[in-house]
């Protein structure tokens, strides 16, 4: 008897998460420490010629770590922060008028459908589609020269803010339907009783919105943070297709992984080993700054509240 | 909350996986030169079942099934070409811009030692801008003509010499043929030519273009009738840039050269998009924009092409009536591309490479056929001589005016000795560079820092950029 109480079945779950930590093993890790340990060779190919690998030491570092690095990782994040500011905010108006009650919308399932559709359409199609559209003589130019708003066509990928903006705007149409979906959930996820008894006590929608349903989707709305941070810094084929590779206007549209893939399509292993291997000490220090200050922020809240009632506590006794 | 971190840095490095995806095609770096290792070029046996073939377009396609005697059908889609005796044609077609084709054509030869035989390439082409690359001794990637049993003394002689001397090594050993030459010319409009100068002759409009500066002068013509005289910047690159005086990277060399003759296209493109002869919003070559300015719609003049460009470019995108073309001698001769076909170190169809080969670039029948049903300026000194004197041949598309008699001439002034495998690139990353110069958003040195850093992205391998005084 006892000796079959102590069979462990333990070893069947390690059989069936197996296959996952066998595919990362293989497609994922040993690439990952490749990368790592090219990033120190001289490593590439001119041509049919093959140069390397031949150990360098750190100077792939320091060559890719120029002025350049931080122009380029200026540009990802400016593309990346005006497109995600209106994809939140836009992203909680609608999540919260969708699931708000009293508001009472028809065809809710209508509209989340048409909002996601953006998002199935590949990025680079998407960008192709705009590049055709927004280019001097593509549709919008010739709309709005035949509504005769313009005299001649506007040449909205030829200045720096035209390009930034068509980028945001595409990222923003792409994902806005996404998040939006993602706070519904986080928003219908909170107990009905809360807002019931906000509103029995005189709570206006505004204050409501700010006042619980904000503090309670903070999880769901770091996870969107980080995610989309994390894509963001890795922002590549909207740009790429848009300005053909090259970021222009005088390279203001050229983000971190446009250059590691121009440095791969050489192959240049070694540069752009580099160049990875700071992607990924900058994303991670991203996620942990980001994943510190939202959790620090937990804490100052409850530490907060207790402050609060100590202070009534207090408050109470006094009066006493 | 410990957990919590951990799946985070798991989540972070698998991200950070993905983003270094390239860093494992590391380590096949096996090369074509094994391949080469047997003193004969061609595997001796059966030829194989599949011929597979590396380009950028359909155009060679259409070449073969023009004249190769074997051909039966293609597909629908254009991917696989079958012959009578049983054995297919695989098209393996990638874009040549931004030098996607070349990328993909070097990972093929690269893994061609120990690709299975039906996956081996046995034919590719390869472009003016690049074909040194493959000829190159060393690289060894493309056989010698004579060991596929060409003989290009007998076989190829009446080719144009500059054609054999490009597709030949160092050494003089010639491993690629084309089947064309492309002197270009100034195409234009009839009906603009009219309506500008008054009339549509030849010989008259050459008179308006004969030279840069004519050619800006009648520009300002054109402009008070609201025309543009060429579409734009790019149109002139390659008169400018196929004349200059030294390699962009001279042999072994890892510095770049640029020419004063770029530094002049620059300063004129400037000069001649400020003065309203440019369209501005034509920012390059192969755009939208660009084969838009080909339509009936638009307000240029005229382009300078190549004869493949009259047949393959212009062509499929005017939407008018045909004959409302015509052509004339532009302010330079110059020559603009040119394909050439390689046999394949490695290729189980010698047999079939050779037979590809001398139907499409050494037999003068085909090649008349070629220049007759598509208007291409081939690789035959006689027959070029022959329809250029034909009082009879016109083109329909040129309102019945026989090309030739234009390009026939311009072919025996090209001189292309200053290649280099790195054009490509040059060309193409000078231009988008000094775009934005010409449309004003940087100023000349950033736009020479600009390129500096772009050519130093593709080319890991050179150092340093320098420009004239």
């Amino acid at each position: 008897m006892k000796k079959a109480k102590s069979i462990s079945r333990a070893k069947y779950g390690y059989l069936f998460i197996l296959p996952f930590f066998v595919t990362y093993f293989i497609f994922s890790l040993i690439p990952l420490l490749d990368t790592i340990r090219y990033s120190f060779y001289e490593y590439y190919r001119s041509g049919l010629r093959i140069v390397g690998p031949s150990f360098v030491g750190f100077d792939n570092y320091i060559n890719v770590m120029g002025k350049d690095f931080f122009t380029y990782m200026g540009n990802t994040f400016i593309l990346w922060i005006i497109g995600f500011v209106p994809q939140i905010v836009i992203a909680l108006l609608l999540a919260s008028w969708f699931v708000d009650v009293r508001l009472k919308i028809r065809c809710e399932q209508f509209f989340k459908v048409v909002i996601y559709l953006p998002n199935l359409i590949m990025a680079s199609a998407f960008a192709m589609l705009f590049f055709t559209l927004f280019s001097t003589s593509g549709p919008v130019n010739n709309i709005l020269t035949g509504l005769g708003l313009v005299k001649g066509p506007i040449d909205f990928m030829g200045t720096p803010v035209g390009t930034r903006l068509l980028i945001a705007l595409m990222n923003f149409l792409m994902w806005f339907g996404n998040t939006t979906i993602m706070l519904m959930a986080a928003i219908m996820g909170i107990s009905p009783d809360i807002f019931e008894a906000a509103s029995i006590d005189g709570c206006t929608p505004r204050q409501s919105f700010f006042h619980i349903t904000l503090p309670l989707i903070r999880p769901i709305l770091t996870y969107t943070l980080i995610t989309s941070l994390i894509g963001g810094l890795q922002m590549f084929d909207v740009p790429q297709i848009l300005t053909n590779g090259q970021g222009n206007p005088n390279r203001t549209s050229y983000t971190l992984i446009m250059w590691l893939n121009n440095l791969l399509r050489a192959p240049d292993y070694g540069r752009a080993g580099a160049l990875s291997v700071y992607l990924f000490i900058v994303s991670g220090i991203l996620c942990l700054v980001v994943y510190k200050m939202v959790n620090g922020q937990d804490n100052d809240a409850k530490a907060e509240k207790k402050a609060a009632k100590k202070r009534m506590k207090a408050a109470k006794g006094g009066k006493n | 909350m410990k957990k919590r971190v951990v799946s985070l840095m798991l989540c972070l490095s698998m991200v950070a996986g993905l983003t270094a995806c390239g860093g494992d095609a590391a380590g096949n770096n096996s090369g074509a030169a094994d391949a080469s290792a047997d003193s004969s070029y061609v595997a001796a046996g059966e030829e194989g079942k599949v011929i597979n073939i590396y380009c950028w377009n359909d155009e060679f396609r259409t070449r073969v099934e023009a004249v190769y005697d074997k051909v039966d059908h293609t597909s629908d889609d254009g991917t696989i070409t079958y012959l009578t005796d049983g054995t297919e044609i695989h098209w393996t077609v990638n874009p040549n811009q931004d030098g996607v084709y070349q990328s993909k054509l070097d990972e093929g030869l690269l893994n061609q030692a120990t690709a299975a035989d039906d996956d081996k390439i046995d034919m590719f082409l390869s472009e003016t801008d690049y074909v040194v690359k493959y000829t190159d001794a060393a690289a060894d990637v493309a056989i010698p003509l004579t060991d596929l049993g060409i003989d290009p003394e007998t076989d190829l002689a009446d080719q144009y010499d500059f054609t054999k001397t490009v597709a030949s090594d160092a050494n003089g050993v010639q491993r690629g043929s084309t089947w064309q030459a492309c002197p270009c010319l100034f195409v234009y409009r009839r009906d603009i030519a009219q309506d500008a100068f008054g009339t549509d002759d030849p010989d008259e409009i050459h008179a308006k273009v004969a030279d840069w500066a004519t050619m800006k002068a009648s520009g300002e013509e054109l402009k008070a009738k609201g025309y543009y005289t060429l579409a734009g910047y790019a149109d002139t690159f390659r008169a400018y840039g196929n004349s200059i005086s030294a390699p962009w990277v001279e042999e072994g060399s890892t510095e770049i050269n640029v020419d004063p003759q770029i530094i002049n296209w620059i300063n004129d493109s400037k000069d001649w998009l400020d003065a309203g002869l440019l369209d501005k919003n034509i920012k390059g070559q192969w755009t939208d924009d660009w084969n838009k300015a080909m339509g009936s719609e638009s307000n240029v003049f005229g382009f300078l092409l190549p004869a493949w460009g009259i047949d393959f470019v212009l062509n499929p995108n005017w939407d008018g009536e045909a004959g409302a073309w015509a052509v004339t001698d532009g302010p330079q001769a110059f020559n603009w591309g040119g394909s050439f076909v390689h046999g394949c170190v490695g290729t189980d169809n010698a047999e079939h490479v050779k037979e590809i080969m001398l139907a499409v670039t050494a037999n003068k029948d085909n090649l008349m056929k070629i220049t007759k049903d598509y208007l291409d300026f081939t690789n035959t000194q006689s027959g070029m001589k022959e329809i250029a004197e034909d009082e009879s041949f016109g083109a329909e598309f040129l309102g019945g005016e026989n090309p030739f008699k234009y390009f026939q001439p311009a072919a025996a002034s090209i001189q292309m000795t200053t290649l280099s495998p790195y054009d490509q690139g040059c060309v193409e990353l000078i231009q988008s560079s000094f775009s934005d110069y010409f449309q004003g958003q940087v100023d000349f040195e950033t736009a020479k820092a600009n390129f500096e850093k772009a050519i130093m992205e593709r080319y890991p391998d050179i150092t340093a950029v320098n420009w004239p005084e």
